[in-house]
């Protein structure tokens, strides 16, 4: 299990690392935290041409509120989010997402622009971004484009980023304060990855209802409307209105075929929706 | 810290209790808290090679060729190039046992996944991996075996074709099996546990050396039992064994696993003979997983016979495992089948009995035996079905066993199998396990509904643990490796020190300490004075090794041996510096003492080595240096046990268990020292539940392991184990040292039973009963599931 050999660069700045991948033409892997990167390095699932080291660019370690909405850059850690070192616009829900990511210590290396990048189903950011509607900020040595986190995420392990192209920054919008979050998630034991996630924003005031479903091995269903789960329409005692039902009919349609996988993906959804309801 | 500081002598032992039943700090401890153990990984040679190795990718194929780029040729070694290397045999006396070869390198056929093709050679591991992934096999696919109870069909495929079906060894055991058939309850259950993967964790590894001034292989090995690899290897390379040392360093776990001669080993010391330098394999987590350490994979059909008030009328069993391709040396393929026919019924009375086993060849890496071994599986059927016979007698499970369990004065008690109980009070164990459970506050909290939907259940499981099998035990087994007299070696130093050497091995039982303990308890000798040196064939008397919860009650055994010799010695070497009669002299606090004298030890022993001239004449010329041996007076093993019970909290919609609270009341005789003895239970329950809730190698259909990496292969961590709470009994052993008995795989035996039975009596409410480890939340929904569509029929 050790990795096959491979060029190794560590720019300095954005510039010099976009101009790298450029020239690499897609045969070069970033590596910000590598607690994907490395294991899948060391068991020769990937073998690239170049690695090219991202952790030591201060362009991509910074957060900051602007207007209505928090930026965070790209090589911002798990433990930066878990241990409040940002800017918190969603009133706790990403700390607390933050500090229940694998191990302590992979959340003091792992990176939220890496884990979105990486697009592992299972992972808490692709279902927890989602959820709370955020943009994710590319770049490339040709230009730059935001695109909604469950518009790049486009299926287990695979992402809308382009050859050549790097997530710089996570844009998250404020909470509400009347919204409502839940985020449950189904392990065996701590820091394994989930079998069944579920992300709710709910805000019974606006008549809203956003639902992410995730760790179904395929990217996450976004119910970004998902007043069908609660009969219709979304209102104070929404967690009655729940209908498990409905829930179990979208992730027949959306290809679960087994039961029990189901069964736990209806329970932990009905969870989350009471975290939700008792927020 | 400086460095120097932690070699600082410790006076931490002065004044305070050391003998037998003293709750020392480990002496060894200090090492590894400092990170300074020395690991085979550790050890650096000048000119170390690395090795890589091609291992099969398919479960079961003809082996057409291998071809090797032109340019690796001198660093790639296949079958061929071992010429005069015999394959590993590990061959049992049982009648109708059948031989396997193991070759060390594949040849004609590959038989499991990680099968070991070739060897390559390279200045690094990833350099010698990048070798290794230029050679390419061409592989003729055949069907795998990849299911044991399927694997004696007829027209199965055939792991070896000249046995002419796939079963290593079928056995049986029975008496009066008939007069059971009349009960007024049976209860018929398909239990079965999964193939789990030992996960110490440090994984095997090798150094090889050969050093010419002593024309000798020098093997540095993680090895359990240095002695039997030693004979394994003189046997695979025909070489003497003086030829061969064995060096065992420290070692992070072993479990069994590092009681095997592993074919790697065998590779390497051929090469460093071949090629002249020394190499080394370093075992990594997939190796591991996918090829090797395998264990535990039972199946078992069982049919209970009791009476109406739950007392055992007699047991009906057809017991299988999978043991995958090869029998692996020196335990063999059937030592845990065969073994299964022989302890399932356990510390029960029945008056009728009968088991059939089938020790079954399939295309999955080898079983080997893992802490436990034969007993966990045994213990989780058992325990299950007397549990079933509980419900069936609408009596509680506690009551049922306290009916059928042997009674203190019916010790020494000859069960069923002739199993020889030495000692012990089990129902009075069951009893305080109960108590301290509160079973009757658990019957009441059940009664009740929990706020958050999920449903409390409490277990039980009792075992017993027949440890330091002997002579007349192993004998019957017929393998490559029956214990004799264990022996030890005991020298006093100049100084007044004692230096002891043994032929079992320290990893992580404390025998560094314990057995300095026991010198402590003869000679007086204070502990820190006392080193243990241990791992290593040419430092060291002969021994199988440690294995079978074996070395306090053998290699303590031995050492009090030895040392009482030594004391007798120097008792009359001080009589006669006291100038008194030896028979007035006696032995205290480390001083030979006549009434009104005394004198130190460490003076007897300046004047045995420095001053010969003050000697008696009629000294024994054997001085104060003693190789003993020793067997317990009777060598059928001692037989420690425990009870446990557990409550758990069982989500039935996640399938999640939350063990509430875990409770253990062990006896394993006279405890040398009782706090290694608790952290033995702790780390044996931390394998129990993994057995119980986590741990699972799966395979599919074309004998492909699923569980590659730690990722799938899931093991409990510090969240996942709660804290048990110890009671001790200690009821000695009548034919030991000291009364001590073996207690170093209990810990794992009983969990799995226990927590299936908390889990089966939280759900019976819902009609679930789940009857294979582990017992993971997706089998635990799906049984919940399945359950209620049977309750409610598709209309």
């Amino acid at each position: 299990m050790k990795a096959a050999a491979f060029a190794y660069e560590r720019p300095t700045d954005l510039s010099a690392t976009l101009a790298l991948m450029a020239r690499a033409n897609g045969t070069a892997k970033l590596i910000a935290g590598g607690q994907s990167l490395g294991p899948m390095l060391n068991l020769r699932l990937v073998e690239p041409d170049l690695i090219i080291d991202i952790s030591g660019l201060s362009e991509l370690k910074w957060a900051d509120r602007r207007g209505d909405e928090l930026v965070i850059g790209a090589c911002v850690t798990h433990g930066d989010i878990e241990d409040g070192r940002i800017p918190d616009v969603t009133r706790g829900a990403m700390q607390r997402v933050a500090g229940a990511i694998a191990y302590r210590a992979v959340r003091n290396r792992g990176t939220i622009g890496g884990s979105l990048s990486h697009a592992d189903p299972a992972a808490d950011w692709v279902s927890a971004l989602s959820a709370l509607r955020a943009q994710v900020a590319l770049r490339s040595a040709a230009g730059a484009r935001d695109l909604p986190v469950e518009r790049f995420v486009t299926g287990a392990l695979e992402s809308a980023l382009r050859p050549g192209e790097i997530v710089e920054a996570v844009r998250v919008p404020a909470m509400a304060a009347s919204a409502r979050w839940g985020y449950v998630k189904a392990c065996r034991k701590i820091g394994e990855f989930a079998h069944a996630i579920a992300a709710v924003l709910i805000d019974p005031e606006q008549a809203t209802a956003r639902v992410v479903i995730g760790a179904v091995e395929a990217a996450p269903i976004v119910l970004a409307d998902a007043a069908a789960l609660f009969g219709g329409r979304i209102t104070g005692d929404f967690e009655r209105q729940f209908d498990a039902r409905v829930a179990d009919a979208i992730l027949t349609k959306a290809g679960l075929a087994n039961a029990a996988d189901r069964h736990i993906h209806v329970a932990v959804l009905r969870r989350a929706i009471g975290e939700a309801a008792s927020a | 810290m400086s460095h120097a500081e932690g070699h600082l002598p410790s006076d931490a032992t002065a004044g305070i209790a050391q003998g037998v039943g003293a709750r020392l700090t480990r002496k060894e401890d200090d090492r590894f808290m400092r990170g300074r153990g020395q690991y085979v990984a550790d050890i650096r040679i000048a000119g170390l090679q690395d090795i890589a190795f091609v291992r099969s990718p398919l479960a079961h194929a003809r082996i057409r060729g291998i071809h090797v780029l032109e340019r690796f040729r001198d660093v790639v070694f296949t079958a061929a190039d071992l010429t005069g290397v015999k394959p590993i045999r590990a061959v049992s006396g049982l009648p109708g046992f059948k031989i396997s070869e193991q070759p060390v390198l594949a040849t004609g056929k590959v038989r499991h996944v990680g099968e070991l093709v070739a060897m390559c050679v390279a200045p690094s591991r990833a350099e010698a991996e990048d070798i290794a992934a230029s050679v390419t096999l061409d592989l003729e696919e055949l069907p795998a075996v990849y299911d044991m109870l399927g694997a004696r069909d007829a027209g199965t495929a055939l792991v070896h074709e000249h046995w002419g079906d796939n079963v290593f060894l079928e056995s049986a055991f029975e008496v009066d099996i008939t007069r059971a058939f009349d009960a007024p309850i049976k209860v018929t259950r398909e239990i079965s546990t999964a193939r789990q993967c030992m996960s110490p964790l440090e994984g095997r590894g090798v150094v090889a050396t050969f050093d010419h001034r002593l024309d000798q292989l020098t093997l540095y090995t993680g090895a359990q039992m240095p002695h039997i690899v030693r004979n394994g290897l003189s046997d695979c390379l025909d070489i003497e064994q003086g030829r061969i040392r064995i060096v065992s360093p420290d070692i992070g776990g072993g479990f069994g696993h590092k009681g095997i001669l592993l074919p790697e080993e065998v590779c390497l010391a051929w090469l460093t003979m071949r090629k002249g330098c020394a190499v080394r394999w370093i075992e990594d987590r997939r190796e591991h997983l996918t090829a090797s350490a395998n264990c535990r994979e039972h199946h078992y059909r069982i049919t209970v016979y009791a009476d109406r008030d739950g007392r055992l009328r007699g047991i009906d069993c057809e017991a299988t495992v999978d043991s995958g391709a090869y029998s692996s040396y020196p335990f063999s393929a059937c030592l845990e089948a065969a073994q299964v026919a022989s302890i399932l019924p356990g510390p029960y009375r029945m008056p009728a009995y009968r088991c059939r086993t089938f020790s079954v060849a399939t295309n999955k890496c080898p079983i080997l035996p893992y802490r436990g071994v034969a007993r966990t599986g045994v213990c989780f059927a058992l325990e299950i079905m007397l549990d079933a016979v509980a419900v069936a007698a609408g009596i509680e499970p506690g009551e049922v066993r306290l009916r059928n369990l042997v009674s203190p004065d019916e010790m020494p008690f000859d069960n069923i199998t002739r199993k020889h109980f030495d000692s012990g009070d089990y129902p009075q164990a069951m009893r305080r396990a109960l108590a301290a459970i509160d079973i009757a506050s658990v019957r009441a909290r059940q009664r009740t509904r929990e706020a958050d939907g999920r449903l409390i259940g409490v277990g039980l499981s009792i075992y017993c643990e027949q440890a330091a099998h002997g002579t007349s035990v192993y004998a019957g087994w017929g393998i490559p490796m029956v214990p004799g007299h264990e022996q030890a070696n005991a020298r006093m130093t100049p100084d007044g020190g004692l230096e002891i050497r043994v032929g079992v091995h320290s990893h992580g039982q404390g025998l560094e300490t314990t057995l300095a303990q026991i010198a402590y308890e003869i000679l007086g000798i204070e502990t820190n004075k006392v080193r243990v040196v241990h791992g290593d064939t040419a430092l060291t008397p002969y021994s199988t090794g440690t294995w079978g919860s074996r070395s306090m009650v053998m290699a303590g055994g031995a050492v009090a041996t030895a040392c009482i010799e030594i004391g007798e010695r120097a008792k009359r070497i001080g009589a006669k510096l006291l100038q008194l009669d030896p028979a007035m002299v006696t032995l205290r606090d480390g001083r030979v003492c006549g009434p009104n004298s005394s004198i130190a030890l460490a003076e007897v022993a300046h004047t045995w080595y420095r001053r010969p001239q003050d000697l008696p004449p009629d000294v024994d010329p054997g001085g104060l240096e003693s190789t003993s041996g020793y067997k317990p007076q009777r060598d059928s093993g001692t037989f420690s046990y425990a009870a446990h019970a557990v409550t758990v909290a069982v989500d039935p919609d996640l399938g999640e268990v939350e063990i509430l609270d875990y409770v253990i009341v062990e006896d394993g005789g006279v405890l040398v020292n009782p706090m290694i003895v608790d952290g033995q239970i702790y780390g044996g329950l931390a394998q129990g539940i993994g057995t119980a809730l986590y741990e699972e190698m799966p395979f599919d259909s074309a004998g492909q392991p699923l569980a590659t990496t730690l990722a799938d292969y899931l093991l409990p961590g510090p969240a996942e184990v709660p804290e048990p709470r110890l009671d001790h009994m200690e009821t000695p052993s009548p034919y030991t040292m000291f009364g001590v008995k073996g207690i170093g795989e209990g810990g794992a035996i009983a969990p799995p039973a226990a927590i299936a039975n908390a889990v089966n009596d939280a759900l019976r409410p819902l009609g679930v009963e789940l009857l294979h480890s582990p017992m993971s939340p997706r089998r635990i929904v799906e049984a919940v599931l399945a359950a209620r569509r049977a309750e409610r029929p598709a209309a």
